[in-house]
């Protein structure tokens, strides 16, 4: 392991936060010891609570209250920031060391003007005359390729997009032209093809300026992207620090290669295909205008969410739906398990129009098509124990109460957790609860299950265990399955067939190991080149 | 931690508790106490505190004990102030459960319902029910309730707004559950906490709301309270402050304890708040 | 543009909360126990048959449901608010006498319980957990807590009585025949009684707001790169913290004007202050109906207005609303 390097410009070592009485473990991070070097890209790799963002708080003197450094030591320019007291700390924060974060959306004061925002770093440091600062502002804005940078620097956030709003932080951040940029996961908010604009930003100016930058992210193919060095990080501790190239070809620690492995790759399971070839689904001319509804004096507005958008599923298929925010997937999904209501169009289940079912009639059929959900803490209701939450369904559906729990059990079983069912959801870890959202899914015998993009609020390793649940369970029951993801990768690894769409239509559809390899369309193409480390896997296959 | 020990924690609250308990206590001792109406004449006028033996507090106008009229006062007050908020209760949350999860017209017609009864001021509102339907316990009640319903009706479409497109909410209706299931078992549960906590600063506000009425004279003509006392005794007020001093001190700590009492419900049936607050 | 827009469109709703606190004014009338006319002509009008018979045909109370809704829509819509037997006087012209003195009054407690109700709560937000910031907070609530009309009697008590600072009663010194600037500060001196003891129970509820409004403020994203630029605390607190929460607290401005409004009532009750409240108060003890109804229409229009001011300074403030739509 390389812990040193030539010529370091921050170097932390030994350091150990500890976090406030009765949190789930006694220190964030536990003996700590890497250097970031001048002028390099280094990483920082971690699932959720492995505590990679502590050292870059403790840099900045951010660290929330309560949780603070109780050992090491952090050098920078021949100080320990550690024993800094907050108004030297104050000098260093935006002049020698900027700071970028994960949510654009919220980063930024909703109530001032851009300008006045970059501005403001220039003020906090007493440089130049506020005529200055508002010429500076415009020039940075200029740099980090804001379009029409005399318009935004007048703009309000909220008339930014996210990819915008991240490019005006980093402005920011580089106002004063600091040795170290450290950015927070700066781009898991935003779509892969802005994602990948910003990394190359982002590259681009470490590289022009030849400043280091700390990068903390939980996704490799980022690190494959840009890092020159990797530290990875689990529960508070470092088990592998090294030359980036090398530690993604010939990871040492397991954890390491589990996670690396983990990320779906380019080798594409060969097809199944369906089983028969008898449609299931039958999807035709589907429309969803959505309407905000205008008041008297108030023009309502529109956005159409689903343009004439038709498609086959066919019995035991699964059927992939790709696209970034805003493609209108989603809505597709909440048509299909009639949470929406299309506007025009059919929905066939088994010849039967979906679509035009409503009230009571809805009710009685709406056992046959089930949906797993995104947010595995939304999904439960809290004050309800899990093993009622599976039976609630068939309850409904008129099974007797002592039958639909002992399924329940059942069900539990399956998928992994079983004699859990007395349990509150809040006992359960973010990939449980994705499992007792699946079973819920199933205890109806659905004929098909609409899963809206299930595993991406999961970490990485979580994410390919339920993959393989599902991948499990449509062995052995023989399920259809409409995977709704933003995840090219993801999805070529569990579907049979995959739909790209874009602003409300279907842009291209073929089977996965086509779509993937061979793309026709050219924003297909857009999207593929914009998942980060793929040049770095195709290298390897 | 259980719900006590974290009610417990906030120290003010706890203190809230046992000044509401002994204004409990004073509103269940009255009739053993004073056994005697206390519109009684029970000596002479304007005696002042500890002036005579067995007139702690002394005696108004009329030679009343105000004692008594204070602890037969606690029952009003506590009376009024529960069972107005439980109508206020029984009017808001139907609304506001309705209009949250049905949304659209119906969202759309209950609101302005609401919001019409905002704007009307309150206190002007209750003052021109009360009189018109002369005053009784019946006429307050309902005229307390019916100025303070729309903060409920608020609070709790609100509530259902943000939980009905909840995961586990939608989840319930793709099983097939029914609206009335899904209001009653997969939100209302959820959104308890808040109704309690609320309810209790409306009591609050109801005793408020009880004694100025009665200050102004609508109170019930046949029930003691602490308002009465103060708005008769404000003519003498150069001469004997104390009748107006002791059952204003009587509403401060009882509304007071009330409102503790609410602070310290928010505090345990919301943990992570608390944290992030103090 | 947009705001003679908005503006029309306040006004519409404004006439269709008044046209229906006109209905339910109506509605009061017609099923309050007793003879309707009674009800209108007040204590003073039950005794004299005469005056009755007037008012029977006056509103056509011998007439269907409908016919007497209708004459006292357009009645109103004239603003022809009926006439005070008791008193002698149009309605109209009683409450328009006593208008600027409520309205001086409310301002005044307004502006006072708002500016310092925002600087104790951002003091208090300052000092969490330090004694100071504990100390204002409970002075906030135990005002909060206390009956509006008993501060305002043993204010009194305390700085006319005992102090004998301040007078007790009334707007202005009777017989003193002050004008111009002595009027003023006569005036003045009247008003500080009443308008601190208003403003008392309102300052606490904005010092509250105001400090969970930037405790939630400071919890915040852009606090953070606030931060991160190397901001002092202070022009953290003033520019980015402060701003944010004072967003909600302007609405909860606008709701409270009704608020204020029944607390006048008290206030003016107690003080003897010339106003409507005082007017209110005066026709509840004389069983004056008409006129109790009449103001209670103008109470609310008063606040609708005040409803209209705060929705646009909300405007004003948040930009998202301005440029956004």
């Amino acid at each position: 392991m390389t812990s040193t390097t030539d010529d370091p410009v921050l170097s932390i070592r030994g350091l150990t936060i500890a976090l406030p009485k009765g949190a789930d473990r006694d220190f964030a991070v536990e003996d700590v010891s890497y250097d970031v070097a001048r002028g390099e890209i280094m990483c920082v790799v971690g699932e959720s609570g492995s505590g990679k963002s502590m050292a870059a708080n403790a840099i900045m003197g951010l660290l929330p209250k309560g949780v603070r450094a109780v050992a090491g030591e952090v050098m920078f320019d021949g100080q320990d920031l550690l024993t800094l007291t907050e108004k030297q700390h104050r000098k260093l924060r935006g002049l020698r060391i900027g700071m970028i974060f994960q949510e654009p959306m919220t980063a930024l004061n909703p109530l001032m003007r851009v300008g006045a925002q970059i501005s403001e770093v220039f003020e906090a440091h007493g440089q130049f005359t506020p005529r200055e600062r508002q010429e500076k502002a415009l020039a940075l804005l200029e740099e980090v390729g804001i379009p029409q940078p005399e318009k935004a620097i007048r703009a309000y956030p909220f008339q930014l997009s996210g990819g915008q709003r991240q490019r005006v932080m980093i402005a920011m951040a580089l106002a004063l032209a600091p040795e170290v940029l450290i950015a927070d996961e700066p781009t898991t908010a935003l779509d892969v093809t802005t994602q990948a604009q910003i990394l190359e930003l982002i590259r681009d100016l470490q590289q022009r300026r030849g400043m280091s930058v700390m990068f903390i992210t939980h996704d490799f193919g980022v690190v494959a992207e840009i890092a020159n060095r990797v530290c990875v990080m689990r529960h508070g501790r470092i088990v592998e620090l090294g030359e980036a190239e090398h530690v993604l070809k010939h990871p040492q620690d397991p954890y390491t290669r589990a996670l690396i492995e983990a990320i779906p790759s380019d080798v594409i399971p060969e097809a199944r295909g369906a089983e028969t070839d008898t449609p299931l689904l039958e999807v035709a001319h589907l429309d969803k205008v959505f309407r905000s509804r205008g008041g008297l004096f108030k023009p309502s507005r529109e956005v159409r969410a689903l343009d004439d958008v038709s498609f086959v599923l066919l019995k035991g298929e699964t059927v992939g739906i790709v696209g970034e925010s805003g493609s209108g997937k989603s809505t597709l999904g909440r048509c299909v398990v009639r949470l929406e209501r299309p506007d025009h169009g059919t929905l066939s289940l088994s010849g039967i129009d979906f679509s035009a079912l409503k009230g009571e009639t809805l009710r009685r059929q709406r056992h046959r098509v089930q949906m797993i959900f995104q947010d595995p803490y939304a999904s439960l209701n809290p004050r309800t124990r899990v093993g009622m939450a599976i039976a609630q369904g068939p309850i409904a559906n008129d099974v007797p109460r002592e039958k639909a729990l002992a399924q329940a059990d059942e069900l539990l079983e399956l998928v992994g957790l079983g004699g859990t069912a007395d349990r509150f959801p809040h006992e359960f870890s973010g990939g449980q609860r994705q499992r007792i959202g699946i079973a819920r899914a199933l205890a109806l015998n659905p004929e098909l299950i609409v899963a809206d993009e299930a595993v991406s609020a999961l970490d990485v390793s979580i994410q390919a265990q339920i993959l393989e649940l599902l991948e499990d369970l449509k062995q052995k029951l023989s399920l259809a399955l409409l995977f709704i993801t933003h995840d090219l990768r993801v999805a070529a690894q569990i579907c049979d067939r995959i739909i790209v769409m874009q602003h409300g239509r279907i842009v291209e559809q073929g089977p996965a190991r086509d779509v993937f390899l061979t793309p026709r369309e050219a924003y297909t193409r857009e999207l593929l080149e914009a998942i980060p480390g793929r040049e770095h896997e195709l290298a390897e296959a | 931690m259980s719900f006590f020990a974290r009610f417990a924690q906030n120290r003010g609250a706890l203190v809230g508790l046992i000044i509401l308990l002994a204004i409990i206590l004073m509103a269940i001792l009255a009739p053993l106490v004073f056994p005697e109406s206390p519109w009684r004449m029970v000596q002479r006028p304007f005696l002042s505190p500890m002036e005579v033996d067995g007139f702690w507090l002394g005696t108004d106008t009329m030679g009343r004990n105000v004692a008594a009229g204070l602890m037969h006062g606690a029952w009003v007050s506590l009376l009024i102030g529960l069972v107005s908020t439980v109508v206020a209760l029984a009017i808001g949350v139907p609304l506001g459960a309705i209009a949250g999860y049905y949304g659209g017209l119906v969202d759309d017609a209950l609101m302005r319902f609401t919001e019409f009864f905002q704007t009307i001021p309150n206190f002007a509102l209750a003052i021109v029910l009360v009189a018109i339907m002369q005053p009784s316990v019946t006429s307050i009640v309902l005229a307390i309730a019916i100025v303070s319903w729309p903060p409920v009706a608020r609070l709790v479409r609100a509530e259902f707004m943000s939980l009905r497109h909840r995961e586990y909410v939608e989840a319930a209706r793709l099983v097939g559950q029914s609206n009335t299931t899904i209001i009653l078992k997969q939100i209302l549960p959820n959104t308890l906490s808040p109704i309690i906590v609320l309810a209790s600063l409306m009591v609050a506000t109801a005793i408020l709301l009880e004694s100025a009425l009665s200050f102004l004279g609508l109170g019930d003509p046949n029930v003691m309270s602490w308002g009465y006392m103060i708005g008769a005794a404000r003519t003498v007020i150069r001469q004997a402050w104390w009748l107006s001093f002791f059952p204003g001190v009587a509403i401060l700590l009882t509304v007071l304890a009330l409102n503790l009492v609410g602070e310290g419900l928010d505090d345990a049936l919301n943990p992570k708040l608390a944290r992030e607050r103090s | 543009m947009l705001y003679a827009r908005l503006i029309t469109m306040r006004l519409f709703k404004a006439v269709i909360v008044l046209f229906m606190i006109v209905i339910f004014n109506f509605c009061l009338i017609q099923l309050a126990p007793g003879d309707p006319a009674a009800i209108l002509a007040g204590e003073a009008g039950a005794t004299d048959e005469e005056f009755l018979r007037q008012l029977r045909e006056r509103f056509g109370l011998d007439q269907p449901v409908y016919v007497q809704l209708w004459r006292y829509i357009s009645g109103i819509a004239t603003l022809d608010f009926g006439y005070s037997y008791r008193q002698q006087v149009p309605v109209l012209d009683l409450i328009m006498a006593r208008m600027p003195a409520t309205l001086l009054l409310t301002g005044t407690a307004f502006v006072l319980s708002l500016a310092l109700g925002i600087v104790a709560g951002a003091m208090a937000a300052a000092r969490v957990k330090k004694p100071s910031g504990s100390l204002i907070m409970a002075l906030a609530l135990v005002f909060y807590a206390t009956p509006l009309f008993w501060v305002a009697l043993m204010a009194v008590v305390l700085f006319s009585v005992t102090l004998g600072w301040l007078p007790a009663y009334g707007m202005y010194t009777v017989g003193a025949g002050h004008t111009g600037l002595a009027l003023a500060l006569d005036v003045g001196k009247h008003l500080v009684l009443p308008a601190t003891t208003l403003a008392l129970f309102f300052m606490a509820i904005y010092t509250r707001m105001t400090r969970a409004s930037m405790l939630e403020a400071s919890q915040q994203d852009y606090v953070k790169t606030a931060r991160a630029k190397g901001l002092a605390p202070r022009v953290i607190q003033r520019r980015h913290i402060l701003r944010n929460a004072l967003l909600p607290i302007i609405t909860l401005a606008g709701l409270q004007a009704g608020q204020m409004v029944g607390g006048a009532i008290l206030t003016e009750t107690v003080f003897a202050w010339p106003g409507i409240g005082r007017l209110m108060y005066e026709a509840l003890q004389q069983r004056d109906y008409n006129l109790l109804l009449g103001i209670f229409f103008f109470s609310a229009a008063l606040v609708i207005v005040f409803n209209i001011i705060t929705d646009l300074v909300y405007r004003l403030a948040d930009p998202r609303i301005k440029e956004g739509s």
